[in-house]
């Protein structure tokens, strides 16, 4: 555990990727292979469920140090981390009682000990589960209680991405990173996966369900024009939905997300494909919510806009999906690349190549769960760019632009694939509440709650947490900490003074907000020291662009 | 009539006529220590203890000043008053001041741990007790200073093998001071910022035992930084004054490094812990030794703190203040000024 604690604390506190890089390839030369298999489980987003809940770990705490709830929970919103918090507040002398006659060796087992110990007692009766929690408590040092705490609430947020992850694998194990993102892609379970095998062949042609990494594209940084000829150029349209991979291998069906979650079962729409997708078949393209036309005018091509994402939310979360939601909430695939074909890999061929294949595939089965996300014709940048303008009514985000020669290459790349998005809606809105942030940003204030003007009265209408530079979140901070109104729990009704321009991709109606509306990626665009109170927009306004974009 | 009433100058003995650490100029002034959130400028009279007046010479000019050492007790309009060490910094003070047999205490700031520089902290037995909350938060335990300096010299010797000078940032008078207790052990030459270098000759000067340092000045060539030690007051971090110590590693030594998003949010390399301020533990052992039947909490988390205290049977209430945070913005000043 220590090696691991040593590791969290490295790459929580460097700053450059190189030194994250660094540290990972140190680890993964030093560590365990069983412990190795655990971090690229960890850092992939495969961590095993929750043995105990957060409450839990709270109480058990507070056992331990003896603090009144409420102070536990200021101790909380100062340090904006459950996990830490519990590891500062556990008392030292718990440390001392588990060196036996004072010997200075603590008992302190690998990570994997722990984490699979955690899944073992995962249906145990609560005595042995707090048992275990406390017991390694005792074991640890601070900061390895930290990791540990950490491991059973949540995420690290370190700021290590599976690509510098992958990329340190890459230079202790001496493969390519591609290789390695595919291998350790898909369906594998850290606790009967070893090692070798993990980065092996045979785990590529033995599990079915293995999804490719997805290629990725960065934003466009220049004009468009600059990209060159227009004709090497394939347009389409960006859609907002979950990327996903529909895989039929096998005479079986999964769907992946982005995430690298497996899927398969939140989609039944998408469950008749089975029955009519070739063996030997990946395709890649977006999971959407959208209400299929007529069945004899769908022919295998989109038309009208998709459903707003916010539909697709109301599913994602369901562990079951009701009849229900299949009604109100109907969802397709946008197809627009095909990654596996017949059984072969064919990321390495040409994206036309791809894209002939691909379409020959759809329009054969015919089916409203599959449809091609279509390429739109051009032949100049300006008839694009004209083009580009009416996305928002198309319900989609904007362009992808990818080069008609490109390969399907792995994760975030420049050069051959780009994403131009359309400008965002603005708005100007007022802050009215603040509160602490979490991590990096626990001290300070820096989560807004804005709102526009009803009449003579502010109403409430979205959050936003980031856009600023940290020397403007000092200085609003500063501004909350002297123009507190009230004080509810961590909140902070602030002095309605401070303007800033709210940027979003897209707004919907919302019977669960106050204003009627939901935004999607609300942020704050800049902050709008020219204009007073008095000059933000309307509710009025906001229901306008619901009117016009929010159908 | 309270013997210490709270205005808006700052701590008042109406009866001896004299403020503690006012925040706006005053006839009589007794101040506890030279941060300069207690010691402000503009006042007719201060008192203080023999190792703070240099200090405060140096930061706020020539004034009237009186200097008492601990223990001695002085008498201002039939008020006793003494001094009595604080353990805050060199010269920090608690000011003890009794009336008719009734004991006020107003600690300044304070820390239990004796650092071996600034006197170890005194328990004075009171009714009230007026005392600090910077760290009021039982999140805030600090390790034993000579576990710290450890922490401190592997880093600087990690730093080294990655062929990288060590930065530390730390306040020009009490925490760099701090430093220079662990840093000479590694035989490095240490250099400093003009800031702690005027407050280091200052203290040299009035008879403190430093270790040599060296000033950090235009025509030092950047050469003979490399794998040495830096000490720089807060205000440098992420200046351009920082470039000429390329390729560095910035580590951070103060009690709020005990979080550890407030290391990230600095974009810290590393955080120390390094406090001269008083834990929970040390808050509350300090409040419990005095036997106060009335504890008034100023800066820091006075109403966690006060509500605390309460709810434990010691009666309290939170008193606001403008003590805490003056010292950073005054240390972004002298970096400025250096930089012209």
């Amino acid at each position: 555990m220590k090696q691991f604690a040593d590791l969290v604390i490295k790459l929580g506190t460097s700053t450059k990727t190189n030194e994250k890089l660094g540290a990972l390839s140190e680890y993964f030369s030093i560590a365990n292979d069983k412990d190795k298999v655990w971090v690229i489980a960890i850092f992939s987003g495969r961590r095993p469920k929750r043995a105990v809940n957060s409450t839990q770990l709270w109480t058990w705490c507070n056992e331990l140090a003896k603090l009144p709830d409420w102070l536990f929970e200021e101790c909380y919103h100062a340090v904006g981390d459950l996990g830490e918090t519990i590891a500062l507040l556990l008392p030292e002398m718990t440390i001392a009682d588990a060196r036996p006659n004072g010997s200075s060796g603590r008992a302190s087992h690998p990570l994997h000990y722990y984490l699979e110990t955690l899944i073992s007692i995962e249906k145990e009766d609560e005595s042995v589960r707090k048992e275990f929690i406390l017991r390694s408590w005792q074991t640890m040092t601070q900061a390895e209680r930290f990791v540990f705490n950490k491991l059973i609430t949540g995420n690290f947020r370190i700021g290590v991405s599976q690509n510098t992850m992958v990329n340190a694998l890459s230079k202790t194990s001496k493969l390519e990173s591609s290789i390695i993102a595919h291998r350790i892609s898909g369906n594998w379970d850290p606790v009967t996966t070893n090692f070798s095998d993990l980065l092996s062949e045979l785990a590529v042609t033995t599990d079915y369900s293995k999804p490719y990494p997805f290629y990725l594209a960065y934003a466009i940084e220049d004009e468009v024009n600059t990209l060159g000829e227009p004709n090497e150029w394939q347009a389409e349209w960006k859609w907002d939905g979950i990327r996903g991979q529909i895989i039929k291998r096998n005479h079986e069906l999964f769907v992946w997300s982005r995430g690298e979650e497996l899927m398969t079962e939140k989609f039944p729409e998408y469950h008749a494909l089975k029955n009519h997708l070739p063996n030997g078949v990946v395709l890649d393209g977006e999971i959407i919510p959208y209400k299929s036309q007529s069945a004899s005018s769908y022919g295998g091509g989109v038309e009208g806009a998709p459903l707003p994402f916010a539909l697709l939310q109301t599913r994602i979360g369901r562990k079951n999906v009701t009849k229900k939601q299949l009604t109100e909430a109907p969802i397709t695939f946008f197809a627009y690349d095909l990654l596996e074909y017949e059984g072969n890999d064919i990321r390495e061929t040409l994206l036309v190549e791809r894209r002939t294949l691909l379409e020959k595939i759809v329009k054969e089965i015919n089916h409203p769960a599959l449809l091609l996300s279509p390429v739109i014709s051009f032949t100049t940048w300006a008839e694009l760019t004209a083009l580009r303008g009416q996305s928002r009514n198309l319900g989609s985000e904007g362009i992808m632009l990818k080069r008609k020669d490109s390969i399907y290459q792995v994760g975030r790349k420049r050069g051959d694939w780009w994403k131009w998005k359309i400008d965002p809606l603005v708005i100007d809105a007022v802050m009215i509440y603040a509160q602490k942030g979490h991590g990096r940003r626990s001290s300070l204030y820096t989560d807004y709650t804005f709102a526009v003007k009803d009449g003579d009265k502010l109403v409430g209408f979205t959050k936003a947490y980031s856009g600023l530079t940290d020397k403007e979140f000092a200085q609003v901070d500063n501004f909350v900490k002297r123009n507190s109104l009230e004080k509810f729990g961590p909140v902070r009704t602030v002095k309605p003074e401070l303007v800033f321009e709210i940027a979003f991709e897209g707004i919907a109606a919302s019977n669960r907000h106050k204003s009627g509306v939901a935004l999607r990626f609300p942020r704050i665009n800049r902050w709008r020291k020219d204009k007073t109170a008095n000059e933000i927009n309307t509710l009025d306004d906001l229901k306008k662009m619901l009117e016009l974009y929010g159908k | 009539m309270p013997l210490i009433e709270f205005t808006d100058r700052g701590l008042y003995c109406r009866a001896g006529g004299f403020y503690i650490d006012p925040w706006k100029a005053v006839d009589k002034a007794i101040i506890t220590h030279a941060h300069s959130d207690h010691a402000r400028w503009g006042s007719k009279y201060y008192l203080c203890h023999t190792q703070c007046k240099p200090l405060l010479q140096m930061r706020l000019g020539t004034n009237n000043y009186q200097t008492v050492e601990w223990e001695e007790k002085i008498f201002m309009n039939g008020i006793q008053v003494s001094l009595h060490p604080a353990g805050h910094m060199i010269g920090s003070s608690q000011i003890r001041i009794e009336y008719k047999g009734e004991v006020w205490v107003v600690s300044g700031d304070y820390k239990i741990e004796d650092d071996g520089l600034s006197g170890k902290f005194e328990p004075v037995k009171c009714n009230t007790f007026i005392t600090e909350s910077t760290f009021g938060l039982p999140i805030y335990n600090w390790k034993p200073q000579q576990e710290i300096f450890q922490n401190i010299q592997d880093w600087v010797a990690r730093n080294r093998e990655l062929g990288k000078t060590s930065v530390f940032i730390a306040y020009s008078l009490g925490k760099a001071q701090r430093l220079l207790q662990c840093l000479p052990e590694l035989n490095l030459p240490i250099y400093v910022h003009g800031a702690i270098w005027n407050a280091h000759e200052t203290l040299t000067g009035s008879g403190v035992q430093l270790p040599d340092v060296k000033r950090i000045d235009y025509d030092t060539p950047k050469g003979s930084y490399i794998n040495n030690i830096i000490i720089a007051p807060p205000g440098a971090e992420g200046s351009s004054w920082m470039r000429r110590f390329f390729p560095y590693a910035v580590g951070i030594c103060s009690g709020w490094m005990q979080v550890r998003g407030t290391v990230r949010r600095k974009n810290a390399d590393a955080g120390f812990a390094l406090s001269d301020h008083a834990d929970w533990k040390g808050l509350l052992q300090a409040v419990k030794e005095t036997e106060a039947g009335k504890v008034f909490v100023t800066h820091g988390y006075q109403a966690v703190f006060s509500r605390y205290l309460n709810e434990i049977g010691i009666e309290a209430a939170e008193v606001k203040t403008e003590y805490g945070n003056e010292e950073e913005e005054n240390s972004i000043a002298i970096t400025e000024q250096d930089n012209t």
